[in-house]
């Protein structure tokens, strides 16, 4: 059965097709608003979430299907003790296909060799969100007409910031990329990310501090949060949260053609008013993670728009 | 038992200086009702110095083990006193409920009869990642 837990668990020609079908949904939605009719997604969330689980859900009623949803690990039998396998085993009996989000590293792969149906991973943790990749690839494509050729910025935290991870490895196989990897010194990308998708490719990149000393340079700037939720320490948590704030002042000095990414939920590392600038792009990453959620569930159905 | 020679057992030779204790502790053999020695920092031609253990029965023993802690090692099997089969193990590519993740947030740290799974992520480096949440396995 196949399952998708991590970006590499597609091939490039499978992401090229995904963000072609996502392109054809954006253009004519009509074509596939009965595609899923009968079928149903399990959402299995067992860590708060709002916006991945509502993605999901739309994406699933906007191609003619249904959406069983179970949200927080107290409302679920997780809370009497049931196993990640054994809770992937039953929802197989009631659903055609399962995504979920769970707080363990992990989980969604221990999910996916119990289920008989697919099992999309909507988050394990620190580890792996393959779909917010998906989304940000969708954006840097329709925003930039391309994948490779381009200077990209990543920015705060780094270290734990998975979508980060996984945006990196996603984007190292275009040709002529160069990265910008801004962080405080705690937050920096880990050297085994480093090693395998940047060094072990010949990637260049760079590693500062100092935001304003590269924005004039990059074409995407990818602004990530300090999760509170990866620490472990209070203390450090409100030490760095501040690292980095983007503002309009700020964006003077980036390209005009410049796109601001961001995974969201921000807390405050974007002011705002950076909202109302043409070159923010997050809200569009929603909207696209939508539209590549629905050509996955189309994909790991095998199912194709009449 | 004599350390010399062993009638029908398995002699693990070739094993680094060092090594031969977090192999007596990995296999478990401190739990076994069988002779077992352990001969350390031996000279050898083909080493400079090794540890031996030799074990003087034909147990079952997981070999990705001793390929995991030591893949110079040798592992050969006696029977009625003579040499039958020796085998040079190498670096698994998988190892199953041998090592045990330290990530506390992990799956495997909580779920019910979960295999601890680690893979060979970089064979030069000797490195090895936990299958559930790509976690570093701890140094040996």
């Amino acid at each position: 059965m196949r399952s998708v837990i991590d970006v590499p668990d597609l091939t490039p020609a499978e992401l090229d097709a995904l963000m072609d079908t996502a392109e054809d949904i954006i253009a004519r939605p009509e074509k596939y608003s009965e595609t899923c009719r009968g079928k149903k997604l399990a959402t299995l969330f067992f860590e708060p979430s709002t916006r991945t689980r509502l993605s999901f859900e739309a994406a699933m009623y906007e191609l003619g299907g249904n959406v069983l949803s179970v949200t927080g690990a107290g409302t679920s039998s997780a809370a009497k003790g049931e196993s990640v396998a054994d809770t992937a085993k039953t929802v197989s009996c009631y659903a055609d296909i399962i995504a979920m989000r769970h707080p363990k590293e992990g989980a969604a792969l221990v999910a996916a060799r119990s289920a008989s149906v697919p099992v999309i991973n909507a988050g394990d943790g620190g580890h792996c969100h393959p779909t917010q990749t998906l989304a940000d690839l969708l954006t840097i494509r329709r925003e930039k007409g391309r994948l490779d050729h381009l200077t990209v910025g990543l920015c705060g935290d780094l270290k734990f910031g998975r979508t980060v991870h996984s945006l990196i490895n996603a984007m190292s196989r275009y040709e002529g990329l160069n990265f910008v990897l801004i962080s405080p010194e705690e937050l920096k990308v880990p050297s085994y990310v480093k090693n395998d998708a940047l060094k072990k490719k010949g990637i260049p990149y760079t590693q500062t501090t100092d935001l304003m000393q590269v924005i004039g340079d990059l074409d995407i700037l990818y602004m990530t949060r300090v999760q509170r939720e990866r620490f472990f320490n209070e203390e450090d948590y409100l030490r760095l949260r501040d690292s980095y704030i983007l503002t309009p002042e700020k964006l003077k000095k980036a390209r005009p053609d410049l796109s601001v990414m961001h995974p969201l939920p921000r807390v405050n590392e974007i002011s705002v008013a950076v909202d109302d600038d043409p070159r923010a792009c997050y809200f569009k990453q929603v909207l696209n993670g939508k539209y590549m959620r629905m050509a996955l569930i189309l994909m790991l159905l095998g199912l194709k728009a009449k | 038992m004599n350390v010399d020679s062993i009638r029908d057992g398995i002699v693990i030779d070739h094993i680094a200086p060092g090594n031969a204790m977090k192999l007596y502790d990995l296999l478990g053999l401190a739990e076994l009702d069988v002779p077992v020695a352990m001969i350390t920092n031996v000279v050898s031609a083909k080493r400079g110095r090794k540890d031996i253990i030799k074990i003087d029965a034909e147990i079952p023993v997981d070999i990705n083990v001793i390929g995991y802690v030591d893949p110079e090692a040798t592992v050969n099997i006696i029977r009625h006193g003579e040499l039958v089969e020796k085998k040079r193990i190498g670096m698994p590519e998988t190892l199953v409920n041998v090592l045990k993740c330290k990530n506390p947030r992990c799956i495997s740290c909580c779920e019910q009869e979960l295999d601890q799974i680690f893979r060979l992520a970089d064979p030069e480096k000797r490195e090895y990642r936990c299958v559930w949440c790509e976690a570093k396995a701890a140094d040996i």
